[in-house]
Protein backbone atom coordinates (compact mmCIF):
# COMPACT_ATOMS: atom_id res chain seq x y z
CA UNK A 1 0.00 0.00 0.00
CA UNK A 2 1.06 3.59 -0.92
CA UNK A 3 0.04 6.72 0.57
CA UNK A 4 -0.28 9.75 -1.17
CA UNK A 5 -0.38 13.26 0.18
CA UNK A 6 -0.60 16.50 -1.45
CA UNK A 7 0.27 20.10 -1.34
CA UNK A 8 -0.61 23.28 -2.85
CA UNK A 9 1.32 25.98 -3.59
CA UNK A 10 -0.68 29.32 -3.58
CA UNK A 11 0.41 32.22 -5.61
CA UNK A 12 -0.58 34.97 -2.79
CA UNK A 13 -0.13 38.17 -4.72
CA UNK A 14 -2.34 37.25 -7.16
CA UNK A 15 -5.16 35.95 -4.67
CA UNK A 16 -7.98 38.13 -4.72
CA UNK A 17 -9.67 35.88 -1.82
CA UNK A 18 -12.79 35.05 -2.98
CA UNK A 19 -12.64 31.64 -0.52
CA UNK A 20 -14.19 29.36 -3.68
CA UNK A 21 -10.68 27.29 -3.10
CA UNK A 22 -11.64 27.17 0.90
CA UNK A 23 -15.17 25.85 0.54
CA UNK A 24 -14.24 23.58 -2.80
CA UNK A 25 -11.47 21.63 -0.64
CA UNK A 26 -12.97 18.40 0.47
CA UNK A 27 -10.54 18.04 3.06
CA UNK A 28 -10.51 21.46 5.10
CA UNK A 29 -6.86 22.27 4.31
CA UNK A 30 -7.56 25.41 2.85
CA UNK A 31 -8.17 29.00 4.80
CA UNK A 32 -7.72 32.70 4.73
CA UNK A 33 -4.65 34.52 6.28
CA UNK A 34 -5.32 36.87 9.10
CA UNK A 35 -2.74 39.59 6.88
CA UNK A 36 -3.27 40.69 3.59
CA UNK A 37 -1.10 40.90 0.19
CA UNK A 38 0.33 43.68 -1.85
CA UNK A 39 -3.70 44.49 -3.06
CA UNK A 40 -4.83 44.14 0.54
CA UNK A 41 -6.92 40.43 -0.26
CA UNK A 42 -6.39 38.23 2.99
CA UNK A 43 -5.49 35.24 0.46
CA UNK A 44 -5.76 31.69 0.80
CA UNK A 45 -2.99 29.08 2.55
CA UNK A 46 -2.99 25.93 3.33
CA UNK A 47 -4.01 25.78 7.61
CA UNK A 48 -4.30 22.27 7.62
CA UNK A 49 -1.34 20.97 5.29
CA UNK A 50 -1.08 16.68 6.34
CA UNK A 51 -4.84 17.05 5.22
CA UNK A 52 -4.30 17.51 1.84
CA UNK A 53 -4.18 14.43 -1.03
CA UNK A 54 -3.28 16.74 -4.36
CA UNK A 55 -6.98 16.52 -5.32
CA UNK A 56 -6.61 19.33 -7.26
CA UNK A 57 -10.24 20.60 -6.11
CA UNK A 58 -8.86 24.53 -4.89
CA UNK A 59 -7.06 24.55 -8.40
CA UNK A 60 -9.70 23.21 -10.72
CA UNK A 61 -12.60 26.32 -9.45
CA UNK A 62 -9.72 28.99 -8.81
CA UNK A 63 -10.74 32.12 -11.19
CA UNK A 64 -7.22 33.52 -10.83
CA UNK A 65 -5.41 30.23 -11.40
CA UNK A 66 -3.31 31.06 -8.74
CA UNK A 67 -2.64 27.90 -7.15
CA UNK A 68 -0.75 25.01 -8.05
CA UNK A 69 -0.97 21.20 -7.22
CA UNK A 70 1.56 18.63 -5.95
CA UNK A 71 1.09 14.99 -5.07
CA UNK A 72 3.63 12.28 -4.40
CA UNK A 73 3.18 9.03 -3.40
CA UNK A 74 4.83 7.59 0.01
CA UNK A 75 5.56 3.76 0.84
CA UNK A 76 3.77 2.82 3.71
CA UNK A 77 5.19 -0.16 6.07
CA UNK B 1 9.30 2.07 13.10
CA UNK B 2 8.44 6.19 13.93
CA UNK B 3 6.17 7.14 11.59
CA UNK B 4 8.27 10.21 9.36
CA UNK B 5 6.54 13.05 8.57
CA UNK B 6 6.45 13.04 4.89
CA UNK B 7 7.05 16.03 2.71
CA UNK B 8 5.40 16.91 -0.65
CA UNK B 9 8.29 18.13 -2.39
CA UNK B 10 7.82 20.72 -4.26
CA UNK B 11 9.22 19.87 -7.56
CA UNK B 12 7.96 19.64 -11.74
CA UNK B 13 7.44 15.76 -11.33
CA UNK B 14 5.50 16.25 -8.59
CA UNK B 15 3.06 18.85 -9.83
CA UNK B 16 -0.39 17.42 -11.37
CA UNK B 17 -2.04 20.84 -12.02
CA UNK B 18 -0.91 24.46 -12.65
CA UNK B 19 -1.62 27.86 -14.04
CA UNK B 20 -2.34 27.18 -18.09
CA UNK B 21 0.62 27.57 -20.27
CA UNK B 22 -1.84 29.76 -22.63
CA UNK B 23 -2.89 32.33 -19.71
CA UNK B 24 -0.26 35.61 -19.60
CA UNK B 25 1.31 36.73 -16.01
CA UNK B 26 -1.15 40.22 -16.39
CA UNK B 27 -3.70 39.81 -13.12
CA UNK B 28 -6.97 39.95 -14.17
CA UNK B 29 -9.08 43.02 -13.86
CA UNK B 30 -11.91 40.56 -12.58
CA UNK B 31 -13.52 41.44 -8.98
CA UNK B 32 -12.31 38.33 -6.85
CA UNK B 33 -14.63 35.24 -7.31
CA UNK B 34 -15.71 36.16 -10.67
CA UNK B 35 -16.40 33.80 -13.31
CA UNK B 36 -14.84 35.05 -15.91
CA UNK B 37 -11.52 34.11 -14.48
CA UNK B 38 -12.91 30.04 -14.50
CA UNK B 39 -14.20 30.37 -18.00
CA UNK B 40 -10.82 31.98 -19.66
CA UNK B 41 -8.89 29.39 -17.76
CA UNK B 42 -10.89 26.83 -19.23
CA UNK B 43 -10.59 28.57 -22.78
CA UNK B 44 -6.76 28.24 -22.26
CA UNK B 45 -6.83 24.72 -21.16
CA UNK B 46 -8.54 23.13 -23.84
CA UNK B 47 -7.04 25.14 -26.37
CA UNK B 48 -3.57 24.17 -25.28
CA UNK B 49 -4.45 20.66 -25.63
CA UNK B 50 -5.70 20.90 -28.78
CA UNK B 51 -2.48 22.15 -29.54
CA UNK B 52 -4.77 24.90 -31.72
CA UNK B 53 -2.84 28.00 -30.19
CA UNK B 54 -1.34 29.18 -33.27
CA UNK B 55 -4.42 28.98 -35.38
CA UNK B 56 -7.28 29.83 -33.10
CA UNK B 57 -9.05 33.56 -32.79
CA UNK B 58 -11.26 34.65 -30.53
CA UNK B 59 -13.57 37.37 -30.59
CA UNK B 60 -14.36 39.73 -27.57
CA UNK B 61 -17.09 41.41 -26.44
CA UNK B 62 -18.04 44.52 -25.19
CA UNK B 63 -18.83 43.97 -20.97
CA UNK B 64 -16.45 42.69 -18.35
CA UNK B 65 -15.04 40.28 -21.45
CA UNK B 66 -13.68 42.85 -23.20
CA UNK B 67 -10.00 42.32 -21.97
CA UNK B 68 -10.14 38.89 -22.76
CA UNK B 69 -7.69 39.61 -25.14
CA UNK B 70 -5.19 41.13 -22.86
CA UNK B 71 -5.33 37.09 -20.80
CA UNK B 72 -5.09 34.17 -23.68
CA UNK B 73 -2.28 34.59 -25.61
CA UNK B 74 -4.31 33.85 -28.88
CA UNK B 75 -4.98 35.88 -31.78
CA UNK B 76 -7.93 38.32 -30.74
CA UNK B 77 -10.37 41.02 -32.44
CA UNK B 78 -12.37 42.98 -30.39
CA UNK B 79 -15.62 43.40 -31.88
CA UNK B 80 -18.28 46.39 -31.37
CA UNK B 81 -21.43 45.96 -28.96
CA UNK B 82 -23.07 42.83 -29.81
CA UNK B 83 -21.34 41.96 -33.01
CA UNK B 84 -19.02 39.53 -32.07
CA UNK B 85 -21.08 36.44 -33.77
CA UNK B 86 -20.87 38.58 -37.49
CA UNK B 87 -16.86 39.19 -36.87
CA UNK B 88 -16.79 35.70 -36.27
CA UNK B 89 -18.43 34.68 -39.52
CA UNK B 90 -16.46 37.00 -41.94
CA UNK B 91 -13.35 35.16 -40.15
CA UNK B 92 -14.28 31.79 -40.55
CA UNK B 93 -15.46 32.17 -43.86
CA UNK B 94 -12.02 34.21 -45.00
CA UNK B 95 -10.23 31.77 -42.70
CA UNK B 96 -12.15 28.14 -42.50
CA UNK B 97 -9.22 26.47 -41.10
CA UNK B 98 -8.88 28.49 -37.92
CA UNK B 99 -10.86 27.91 -34.87
CA UNK B 100 -12.87 30.92 -34.59
CA UNK B 101 -14.78 31.71 -31.01
CA UNK B 102 -16.76 34.46 -29.43
CA UNK B 103 -16.76 34.99 -25.95
CA UNK B 104 -19.74 37.22 -25.30
CA UNK B 105 -21.90 38.07 -21.95
CA UNK B 106 -25.19 38.43 -21.80
CA UNK B 107 -25.75 42.23 -22.22
CA UNK B 108 -23.50 41.71 -25.21
CA UNK B 109 -25.38 38.42 -27.04
CA UNK B 110 -29.29 38.27 -25.81
CA UNK B 111 -29.42 42.47 -25.90
CA UNK B 112 -27.89 44.37 -28.20
CA UNK B 113 -26.44 41.68 -30.46
CA UNK B 114 -29.74 38.91 -30.22
CA UNK B 115 -30.20 40.06 -33.93
CA UNK B 116 -26.37 39.27 -35.20
CA UNK B 117 -26.96 36.37 -32.89
CA UNK B 118 -29.68 34.25 -33.81
CA UNK B 119 -29.04 35.29 -37.87
CA UNK B 120 -25.57 33.46 -37.20
CA UNK B 121 -26.86 30.57 -35.60
CA UNK B 122 -29.50 30.42 -38.48
CA UNK B 123 -26.67 30.33 -41.28
CA UNK B 124 -24.99 27.76 -38.76
CA UNK B 125 -21.80 28.97 -39.19
CA UNK B 126 -19.09 26.59 -37.83
CA UNK B 127 -18.00 28.89 -35.28
CA UNK B 128 -18.21 28.19 -30.91
CA UNK B 129 -20.73 30.74 -29.39
CA UNK B 130 -19.34 31.12 -25.47
CA UNK B 131 -21.96 33.29 -23.97
CA UNK B 132 -21.57 33.74 -20.05
CA UNK B 133 -25.02 34.88 -18.62
CA UNK B 134 -24.55 36.39 -14.96
CA UNK B 135 -28.49 37.31 -14.99
CA UNK B 136 -27.05 41.38 -15.07
CA UNK B 137 -24.92 44.09 -16.31
CA UNK B 138 -21.81 43.41 -14.38
CA UNK B 139 -19.72 46.39 -15.95
CA UNK B 140 -21.53 49.42 -15.79
CA UNK B 141 -22.77 48.92 -12.58
CA UNK B 142 -25.40 45.87 -12.19
CA UNK B 143 -28.50 47.13 -14.14
CA UNK B 144 -31.20 44.84 -15.16
CA UNK B 145 -30.59 42.88 -18.24
CA UNK B 146 -32.76 40.38 -20.49
CA UNK B 147 -31.48 37.79 -18.55
CA UNK B 148 -32.54 39.13 -14.91
CA UNK B 149 -34.86 36.38 -12.85
CA UNK B 150 -38.16 37.39 -12.02
CA UNK B 151 -38.47 39.42 -8.68
CA UNK B 152 -34.17 39.63 -9.11
CA UNK B 153 -33.27 42.93 -7.82
CA UNK B 154 -30.92 45.32 -9.87
CA UNK B 155 -29.98 49.17 -10.02
CA UNK B 156 -32.45 49.49 -12.01
CA UNK B 157 -35.19 47.30 -10.80
CA UNK B 158 -34.70 48.17 -7.67
CA UNK B 159 -38.20 46.62 -5.87
CA UNK B 160 -37.14 42.86 -8.52
CA UNK B 161 -38.11 42.53 -11.77
CA UNK B 162 -42.13 42.92 -12.90
CA UNK B 163 -43.09 40.70 -15.50
CA UNK B 164 -45.74 43.28 -16.34
CA UNK B 165 -42.97 45.91 -16.97
CA UNK B 166 -40.24 44.27 -17.89
CA UNK B 167 -41.26 41.20 -19.64
CA UNK B 168 -39.89 37.67 -18.74
CA UNK B 169 -36.42 37.01 -18.72
CA UNK B 170 -34.72 35.51 -21.86
CA UNK B 171 -33.71 32.03 -22.41
CA UNK B 172 -31.40 32.13 -25.27
CA UNK B 173 -30.03 28.52 -25.15
CA UNK B 174 -33.69 27.21 -25.60
CA UNK B 175 -34.54 29.75 -28.58
CA UNK B 176 -31.74 28.40 -30.63
CA UNK B 177 -31.42 25.17 -30.32
CA UNK B 178 -34.50 25.13 -32.68
CA UNK B 179 -32.57 26.43 -35.33
CA UNK B 180 -31.40 23.89 -38.13
CA UNK B 181 -27.46 25.36 -38.42
CA UNK B 182 -27.24 24.78 -34.65
CA UNK B 183 -25.35 21.86 -33.92
CA UNK B 184 -24.58 21.35 -30.11
CA UNK B 185 -26.24 23.51 -27.43
CA UNK B 186 -25.33 23.19 -23.64
CA UNK B 187 -25.66 24.78 -20.04
CA UNK B 188 -22.47 24.59 -18.07
CA UNK B 189 -21.59 26.18 -14.85
CA UNK B 190 -18.46 26.71 -13.26
CA UNK B 191 -19.07 27.14 -9.29
CA UNK B 192 -17.93 23.90 -8.34
CA UNK B 193 -14.97 21.72 -9.43
CA UNK B 194 -17.27 19.04 -10.58
CA UNK B 195 -19.34 21.52 -12.96
CA UNK B 196 -15.84 22.85 -14.16
CA UNK B 197 -14.81 19.31 -15.22
CA UNK B 198 -18.10 18.83 -17.17
CA UNK B 199 -17.77 22.66 -18.28
CA UNK B 200 -14.62 21.81 -20.08
CA UNK B 201 -16.04 18.88 -21.34
CA UNK B 202 -18.66 21.16 -23.33
CA UNK B 203 -16.04 23.63 -24.37
CA UNK B 204 -13.66 20.68 -26.04
CA UNK B 205 -16.63 18.97 -27.66
CA UNK B 206 -17.87 23.25 -28.87
CA UNK B 207 -14.59 23.44 -30.49
CA UNK B 208 -13.89 20.08 -32.23
CA UNK B 209 -17.26 20.41 -33.45
CA UNK B 210 -15.88 23.89 -35.02
CA UNK B 211 -12.64 22.36 -36.27
CA UNK B 212 -14.97 19.76 -37.79
CA UNK B 213 -17.29 22.53 -39.80
CA UNK B 214 -20.28 20.69 -37.98
CA UNK B 215 -22.48 24.33 -38.05
CA UNK B 216 -22.49 26.51 -34.67
CA UNK B 217 -21.37 25.17 -30.79
CA UNK B 218 -22.98 27.59 -28.41
CA UNK B 219 -21.84 27.20 -24.65
CA UNK B 220 -23.89 29.07 -21.88
CA UNK B 221 -22.59 29.53 -18.54
CA UNK B 222 -24.76 30.33 -15.98
CA UNK B 223 -22.20 32.20 -13.86
CA UNK B 224 -22.28 34.47 -10.91
CA UNK B 225 -21.72 38.69 -10.94
CA UNK B 226 -21.16 38.54 -6.63
CA UNK B 227 -20.26 42.67 -6.92
CA UNK B 228 -23.60 43.04 -8.75
CA UNK B 229 -25.46 40.74 -6.60
CA UNK B 230 -23.91 42.57 -3.73
CA UNK B 231 -22.77 38.99 -2.27
CA UNK B 232 -19.77 37.38 -1.11
CA UNK B 233 -18.46 34.99 -4.23
CA UNK B 234 -19.33 31.87 -2.05
CA UNK B 235 -22.88 33.67 -1.44
CA UNK B 236 -22.83 34.02 -4.78
CA UNK B 237 -22.22 30.76 -6.06
CA UNK B 238 -24.73 28.75 -3.87
CA UNK B 239 -27.65 31.66 -4.77
CA UNK B 240 -26.97 30.45 -8.33
CA UNK B 241 -27.56 27.09 -7.66
CA UNK B 242 -30.87 28.26 -5.35
CA UNK B 243 -32.02 30.50 -8.16
CA UNK B 244 -30.39 30.57 -11.51
CA UNK B 245 -30.00 26.60 -11.98
CA UNK B 246 -34.16 26.11 -12.15
CA UNK B 247 -34.83 28.78 -14.49
CA UNK B 248 -31.38 28.37 -16.52
CA UNK B 249 -31.42 24.14 -15.89
CA UNK B 250 -27.68 22.75 -16.57
CA UNK B 251 -26.76 20.12 -19.46
CA UNK B 252 -26.41 19.69 -22.86
CA UNK B 253 -29.84 21.18 -25.05
CA UNK B 254 -29.34 19.82 -28.34
CA UNK B 255 -26.37 17.81 -29.52
CA UNK B 256 -26.68 16.16 -32.69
Amino acid sequence: MAKIRGAVVIDKERCKGCEVCVVSCPCGVLALSTEVNGKGYAYSYMANPTACTGCASCAIVCPDSCIAVYRQKFPTE
Amino acid sequence: MAQKQEEVQIVPENRVYGRPALLTDRVMHYCPGCSHGTIHKLIAEVIDEMGMQDRTIGVSPVGCGVFAYNYIDIDWAEAAHGRACAVATAMKRLCPDKLIFTYQGDGDLSAIGTGETIHTCNRGESIAVIYVNNAIYGMTGGQMAPTTLVGMKTATSPNGRDVKLHGYPFKIAEMIACLEGVRYVTRQSVGTPAGVRRAKKALRKAFENSMEGKGLSFVEFVSTCNSGWKMTPVAANQWMEEHMFPFYPLGDIKNE
